[in-house]
């Protein structure tokens, strides 16, 4: 019998070597892989996401917790995608143009990842024409805009509009975040939505994709 | 009850660098070399409102930050650069510290390794130590792991270390982003050979008030506060700080009360700012 709370376990406390140990030999024995995504591992994930955002975890746990998650869905993807299973979605992720930091997004493109969906992550200083480009080539469900200084968050606006020229802003849902923004800028800018913190991103992330 | 009166440190560079023409998405440490003297006009404007200690724009002229800009600019040259302005700005009226912000990566997710970061560091102080600055100002330091290789590479060039984090996180905003608080920064930072801890930067002046209690009752050593003029937001597309030079300096005399020897701004403060702080120091510390 599969220890699924051992593998919720793991994850939570950040333990990736007993999350993969715990993954491979549930999948020795058969489980199907998808119960243990959905009964140990998104569980477990939603815990030190909810432990970040009432402030118990900070950034290193739960970039540890996002590491375990990633160590066993290295294992189970395959299985999955041979079955025919499709990631939860494919998201396209950015800091805008004109900023460097990336700690804030590279943290929301952890969470998205243990969160099932696929990522593409464009890096830091995305150009608006890489960001329309990446949306035309790539087809996304979702594109997600990051600023960490209060000058660049225009640069949204920016992408958005670009979005809306190529034609494309109808083909995806748009979130943005980052210290400075809030969520009444994101709607005066015209995104879908917006999240505070990583764990939210991922939560806003899934009610996106399922609009 | 008469407190020892503190030090009056400067505010922030950056926000002052683009009144001066700085693009948003330009490095300020650049402008060390392409147009020192409106470099050198900042430090000034803040050694005549009374600093006696200035800092130099040399926050992120560290390799990790400037290659991404341009793999080819010389990282000690700009550092040489930001000392010889400061100091040439000071006149001896004021003291240089030597300012060293973090990496912008994080080593737990290995965007960089420790090796990156020792070597990024020791050049960087090197080349601050060898321009002549007085001390060195590790700051705006979330993570202990870094902040500690930064105050050690530091310390290897022989001048004194201040050493400071950014407490804005956690229910009490009593943590760095990374959870670290003020009585483990207090025996890690000690330990790797600050001679002055403290906080920097952060959500206002207000809540550094028992963050500076914790970090005095935590250690021996002199504590130093940069508290920012509130959070910055976006107004008719310009950036604005809510906090006034007049509210800023309303909290001086709490800050002394709780043990701070030094005492600034960061993002959002300018030279009015140091003006109001230094009147208020006169009042409280009679």
């Amino acid at each position: 019998m599969a220890d699924l709370k051992k593998l919720y376990d793991a994850i939570l406390n950040g333990d990736q070597k007993t999350a993969i140990a715990v993954t491979e030999a549930a999948l020795a024995e058969k489980v199907d892989p998808q119960s243990l995504i959905n009964e140990a591992m998104i569980p477990a994930m939603n815990e030190a996401g909810s432990k970040f955002e009432c402030e118990e975890y900070f950034v290193p746990e739960l970039l540890l917790a996002a590491r375990a998650m990633k160590g066993s869905l290295a294992l189970i993807r395959p299985l999955l995608a041979a079955a025919g299973a499709e990631p939860v979605g494919r998201v396209i992720i950015g800091t805008v143009k004109g900023d460097l930091h990336d700690i804030g997004k590279n943290l929301v493109a952890s969470m998205l990842e243990g969160g099932g969906f696929e990522v593409i992550d464009l890096g830091a200083d995305v150009a608006v024409d890489k960001f329309v480009a990446a949306v035309k080539e790539r087809n996304p469900h979702l594109i997600c805009m990051s600023a960490l200084l209060t000058v660049t968050m225009p640069a949204m606006k920016t992408t958005i509009q670009a979005l809306r020229e190529a034609g494309v802003r109808e083909n995806v849902k748009v979130m943005v975040g980052g210290a400075p923004v809030t969520a009444e800028y994101a709607s005066e800018i015209g995104a879908d939505g917006y999240a505070d913190n990583a764990s939210a991103a991922v939560r806003k992330a899934r009610e996106l994709v399922a609009a | 009850m008469s407190a020892k009166q503190p030090i009056l440190t400067d505010g922030a560079w950056g926000t002052e660098l683009q009144a001066r023409g700085l693009g948003p998405d330009e490095l300020p440490d650049f402008w060390n070399v392409a147009f020192p003297e409106r470099v050198e006009e900042v430090a000034r404007a803040y050694v005549q409102a009374g600093s006696e200690v200035i800092l130099t724009n040399t926050f992120r002229a560290n390799r990790v930050v400037v290659v991404e800009r341009d793999p080819s600019a010389d990282v000690a040259a700009l550092n040489r650069a930001g000392v010889e302005i400061s100091r040439r700005a000071a006149a001896g009226r004021a003291r240089v510290f030597a300012s060293m912000g973090p990496s912008g990566k994080l080593l737990i997710a290995g965007d960089v390794s420790e090796n990156d970061l020792k070597a990024a560091f020791a050049e960087q102080a090197d080349a601050l130590a060898e321009a002549g600055a007085d001390a060195i100002v590790v700051e705006t330091m979330s993570d202990l792991v870094e902040a500690r290789i930064a105050v050690a590479a530091a310390k290897a060039t022989g001048l004194p270390v201040v050493a400071c984090m950014v407490y804005d996180s956690g229910r009490n905003k009593d943590r760095t982003m990374m959870g670290v608080t003020p009585e483990q920064a207090a025996d890690e930072l000690a330990a790797a050979g600050a001679s002055v801890i403290g906080a920097n930067c952060g959500n206002g002046i207000a809540g550094y008030v028992p963050v500076c209690a914790r970090l005095r009752a935590a250690s021996s050593l002199p504590v130093w506060i940069k508290a920012n003029a509130g959070l910055p937001e976006l107004a008719q597309g310009r950036v604005v700080y809510r906090t006034s030079p007049e509210e800023f300096a309303r909290h001086i005399p709490a800050l002394v009360e709780a043990g701070a020897g030094y005492i600034g701004g960061c993002c959002g403060t300018d030279p009015e700012y140091i003006r109001a702080a230094r009147a208020a120091l006169a009042r409280a510390c009679v």
